[in-house]
């Protein structure tokens, strides 16, 4: 069977055609590439999916002696392997994505914040680094700097603010916002946080330029994406896919023919349930019929032989214990719902108490201070909602 | 750009600067708006989320702490989408909370409790995830059970910004994050000073005194001990409020009335050991002096007051090289129990063994001071408990007294009388006008050069406060000191004390003699004092302080009646041998952690 699904091969392909982009790219001015690149409607490929030219154009707008590009490679989402993967085989253009950002915001130092889990990476970045800053110097001549910094293990870190912070040398705990870091980052000096495949796919945006870009994909979810794909499938890995597929086409292509449900985004991000599937576009909201649903990549797989009641008994414990613990909603809602599930489960609560923890994910999404408590609820409640007689019987 | 923005708030327009927060606006209007996390001494952390309010055009409630007011915002303060949220997030830290409240020392002083009520927390909505904890008995003068945190990180905070001692920090997180110490240690065991800011700072009973007061009712039952009673000058304008007086009201005599009715054999006052003090500190500041100006010797300069016990902490553990700089007096409260136990007892000829003394304090850090190892110098315990304010207003609710109404009473003697010197101890600034007035009297044989005595340069709420009096026209002893330009400092809060000891340790300090107080605004500010503290409370105590003062027959410390009999009869002579035994103490060098 033809599949539906259009496979994409920029990221990892060579880097020597990087190389002339880069050069390319410098020869623009400041404002083209950032023209460029709004058109392009790239957005941020970490989860939030927030308009990356907008990101750079507020950092660029910033009066500062100092600005700051990170990369953010804290890989830490449940079911996401990707970035792994980008900086072992494609780090020349995630550097470029690192050295074209300094150059439009007007910032000569960078940082690769790398989780630790991927400390064996570091002597080959260090390699690759080394070589770049040779590039820079030589043939473009432009002062630009780039450190890695190596994370402590904390998922919560992966939040920009967060992620800041534990590079200031403090608890790893997301700040209050605003102000952003594009006015108020890393030292208190404006900073750029982009995810590693974002960085990437500023080369491609570089590459084939915005009008090419936004062929692929559909409406505001252009270019293409990476899938880490996991869980009940033959056909595990890394993939590289146009934007903005219906979920339908995905299953046909990577399920195993049992498919129950999808989780779309991670632990922080929504199950799908099969009588979904062809109502689903993964991609993002704007103009789009029935579901659509953003991800970081990560897709993971249920076939009918799980339990979709220890799926969210896993997630629950994760957040409870990666929560940062700081605020009220997710410190102590993440404990309550996974209490709360055990109660229900051992009969202790009766079903209604179903209706309470969701109102309670209500709660904990409109008064978290960061992404982490507010997308505890999606997980929750779209497994609840999808799967109750599994949390009940 | 304009330096105001305007904001709706509940349908009203309201003006305000720059930079404010939603939170700040409301409060313009008088419309309130919960809060845990957030203290007006402090930072704003945003972590308690109970402020929520709604924002016109965000899905997300907004926290009012920490949103900025931005022109043209329109915020909503009760809708029922906020209460819902509010509800439910106070009914989640219930339901981490330990809830005997019945048992609890802050029981109706308590943030949390309080907005349950408010909001009428069904107890029964989530389950306990409550996680147990051993409550930490392990410092004279702090307890801390985890089991009534509400991770607010208003403790952590204090310790950081206002005293920069970070004894407290944030460790684990999850659900497993709580308020520690470096490396889980007990509070005996690491660099807290005992000044127990965290406690006025706390909103509920997770950081509390040790309290001693039930050893007291014992003592006060046994018909063989003669229990006496000192208060502290800030106790006087701050008691009231834990009794239903408005705050800054003075209510010294009702306090003695109330204290006698609770059975102390004696009330005495804590000022009159304040005026000892000043004459020993007064003279040891001349003696210093001498030996630099006249002996052209190597003294530490400049002298450090060593009157306010959690400062002495701080700087036995932040700079343990500069210890001799600090005046080797010991506080007043230990000079009272010293003198207690030896001129009290022999002129009142009671055994000094059946003498149980007690010091009714503003602090914490007064109860780890009894408790020194080198404060038995009366061959006793000098102190046997130091209570705090809030202590003594227990003790004076469980009597039942109906304080309002008590008549009024004089302090008993001996060791009852004193000046306004002494009371102004309470006050930042004032240990310094209490010394100078008595100091400049004794160099030049005149009164100090301020209208009614008062040294307003050394007064107010600023964090370091400084000023130079000229000597001149000295009396022949003291012609040494003809023409110097004293120079003087006043810090208060030890982040404060940190910007003039840094001086000190870079050998930069100008100053000839310093007052450090470990606590904002001094000791009525001070950690054992009525909760909430905050700025404009200090204030009003301060205000009352300084009333008080200006009522006092006698103002200044060398005037004192019974100081000058304590010379005439048993000390001799400030500074002299049995001063040096009875008044005097070391220090001791401590690392940092």
């Amino acid at each position: 069977m033809q599949s539906k699904l259009k496979r994409v091969d920029f990221i990892f392909s060579s880097n020597e055609e990087s190389k002339k982009v880069l050069l390319k790219t410098f020869r623009k001015t400041r404002e083209e590439i950032l023209d460029e690149l709004i058109t392009s409607r790239l957005k941020g490929r970490g989860g939030a999916g927030f308009s990356t030219g907008m990101k750079w154009k507020f950092a660029k707008s910033e009066v500062a002696d100092q600005k700051y590009i990170i990369c953010n490679a804290d890989e830490g989402e449940p079911g996401t392997f990707k970035d792994r993967k980008i900086l072992d085989k494609a780090l020349f253009k995630v550097l470029g994505g690192m050295a074209i950002a300094g150059k439009v915001v007007g910032a000569n130092k960078g940082f690769i914040y790398l989780r630790g889990e991927y400390k064996f990476l570091v002597p080959q970045l260090k390699e690759g680094i080394s070589d770049f800053h040779k590039l820079l110097k030589n043939e473009l001549d432009f002062d630009f700097n780039i450190e890695i910094f190596l994370g402590s293990g904390s998922y919560i870190c992966g939040e920009e603010t967060a992620l800041i912070e534990s590079m200031e040398g403090k608890r790893g705990e997301p700040r209050n916002k605003p102000p952003f870091p594009t006015q108020y980052g890393y030292l208190g000096k404006p900073t750029v946080v982009n995810n590693v495949e974002t960085l990437a796919l500023v080369m491609m945006v570089c590459q084939v330029e915005a009008e090419n870009f936004k062929k692929l994909g559909i409406h505001d979810s252009t270019g293409s994406k990476l899938f880490s794909i996991s869980g009940d499938t033959p056909k595990s890995g890394i993939y590289e896919l146009e934007f903005g597929m219906s979920l339908i086409d995905f299953v046909e292509e990577f399920g195993d023919g049992d498919t129950k449900s999808v989780q779309v985004g991670g632990a922080s991000g929504f199950c799908v349930p099969r009588k979904k599937f062809e109502t689903t576009t993964i991609g993002y909201k704007e103009d789009l019929d029935g579901d659509s649903l953003p991800t970081g990549g990560s897709m993971m797989l249920f076939n009918s032989s799980r339990s979709m009641y220890n799926v969210l008994h896993n997630y629950l414990e994760f957040f409870t214990n990666e929560s940062c613990g700081q605020c009220t909603p997710c410190r102590i809602g993440c404990q309550q719902l996974l209490k709360g599930i055990k109660a229900i489960k051992r009969g202790d609560k009766s079903e209604e108490y179903l209706k309470q923890l969701l109102e309670l994910t209500d709660t904990m999404k409109l008064t978290s201070k960061c992404g982490l408590g507010q997308s505890v609820a999606n997980s929750f409640s779209s497994i609840v909602e999808n799967f109750r007689e599994e949390m009940i019987y | 750009m304009t330096d105001t923005v305007k904001i709706k708030i509940d349908g009203i327009e309201v003006k305000l600067e720059k930079n404010a927060s939603i939170l700040d606006a409301a409060k313009q209007l008088n419309i309130k708006i919960p809060t845990l996390c957030h203290h007006e001494d402090l930072c704003v952390a945003g972590n308690c989320r109970v402020c929520v309010v709604e924002q016109e055009g965000v899905h997300n409630l907004v926290p009012s702490c920490s949103t900025p007011a931005l022109d043209g915002m329109i915020i909503h303060t009760m809708t029922p989408k906020v209460r819902k949220a509010r509800k439910d997030l106070i009914a989640l830290l219930v339901s981490e909370h330990n809830t005997q409240c019945t048992t609890c020392y802050r029981s109706k002083n308590c943030e949390l409790q309080d907005l349950a009520a408010e909001y009428n927390i069904d107890n029964e909505v989530y389950l306990s995830v409550l996680k147990p904890s051993k409550v930490d008995r392990s410092s004279w003068s702090i307890e801390k059970d985890d089991s009534k945190c509400i991770r607010c990180q208003r403790c952590v905070r204090t310790c950081a910004e206002l005293q920069h001692v970070n004894a407290l920090d944030v460790a684990y997180r999850g659900k497993d994050m709580k308020i520690s110490t470096f490396m889980d240690l007990h509070m005996n065991e690491v660099v807290c000073v005992n000044c127990g800011q965290c406690i006025i700072h706390c909103p509920t009973g997770a950081l509390t005194e040790r309290r001693y007061y039930d050893n007291i009712w014992d003592a006060i039952g046994d018909p063989k001990k003669h229990v006496i009673i000192n208060t502290a000058p800030s106790v006087r304008v701050a008691l009231g409020e834990t009794l239903g007086f408005p705050v800054g009201t003075r209510v010294t005599k009702k306090m003695v009335t109330a204290l006698k009715k609770i059975g102390f054999d004696a009330v005495l006052d804590t000022d009159f050991a304040a005026d000892v003090t000043i004459l020993e500190e007064g003279h040891e500041l001349l003696h210093r002096l001498k030996r630099v100006f006249v002996d052209k010797e190597k003294v530490s300069l400049p002298m450090i007051t060593s009157c306010s016990p959690g400062w002495v902490k701080f700087i036995e553990h932040m700079y343990p090289n500069y210890l001799s700089h600090l005046s080797t007096c010991k506080s007043p409260q230990q000079m009272f129990g010293a003198l207690a136990k030896t001129y009290y007892a022999k002129k009142k000829g009671i055994d000094p063994k059946d003498i149980v003394s007690v010091a009714g304090m503003p602090c914490s850090a007064k109860k780890y001071e009894a408790n020194r190892p080198e404060m038995k110098s009366s061959g006793y315990n000098d102190v046997d408990a130091g209570l705090t304010t809030r202590e003594i207003g227990h003790m004076i609710k469980e009597t039942g007294v109906d304080f309002l109404s008590l008549e009024e009473t004089e302090f008993d003697s001996l060791m009852g009388e004193s000046s306004g010197a002494g009371v102004i101890f309470g006050a930042t600034g004032g240990v310094m006008e209490a010394a100078l007035r008595t100091v400049y009297e004794v160099v030049t044989g005149r009164e100090v050069p301020f209208k009614n005595l008062n040294i307003t340069p050394v007064r107010g709420l600023k964090g370091v406060k400084e000023a130079t009096i000229k000597i001149e026209n000295c009396v022949p002893a003291f012609s040494f000191l003809e023409g110097v330009e004293l120079k003087i400092a006043i810090a208060h809060g030890l982040i404060n004390a940190r910007i003039v000891m840094d001086q000190v340790e870079k050998g930069t300090s100008p100053y000839h003699f310093i007052e450090i107080m470990a606590c904002p605004g001094g000791c009525i500010g001070g950690g054992g004092q009525p909760i909430p503290t905050n700025c404009e409370i200090r204030q009003k105590r301060i205000d009352a302080i300084y009333e008080e003062d200006a009522n006092m027959p006698v103002r200044k410390s060398h005037e004192v009646k019974e100081v000058q009999e304590l010379y005439r009869d048993f000390l001799k002579e400030p500074l002299g041998q049995k001063s040096h035994h009875l008044l005097h103490t070391k220090y001791t060098k401590r690392n940092r952690y």
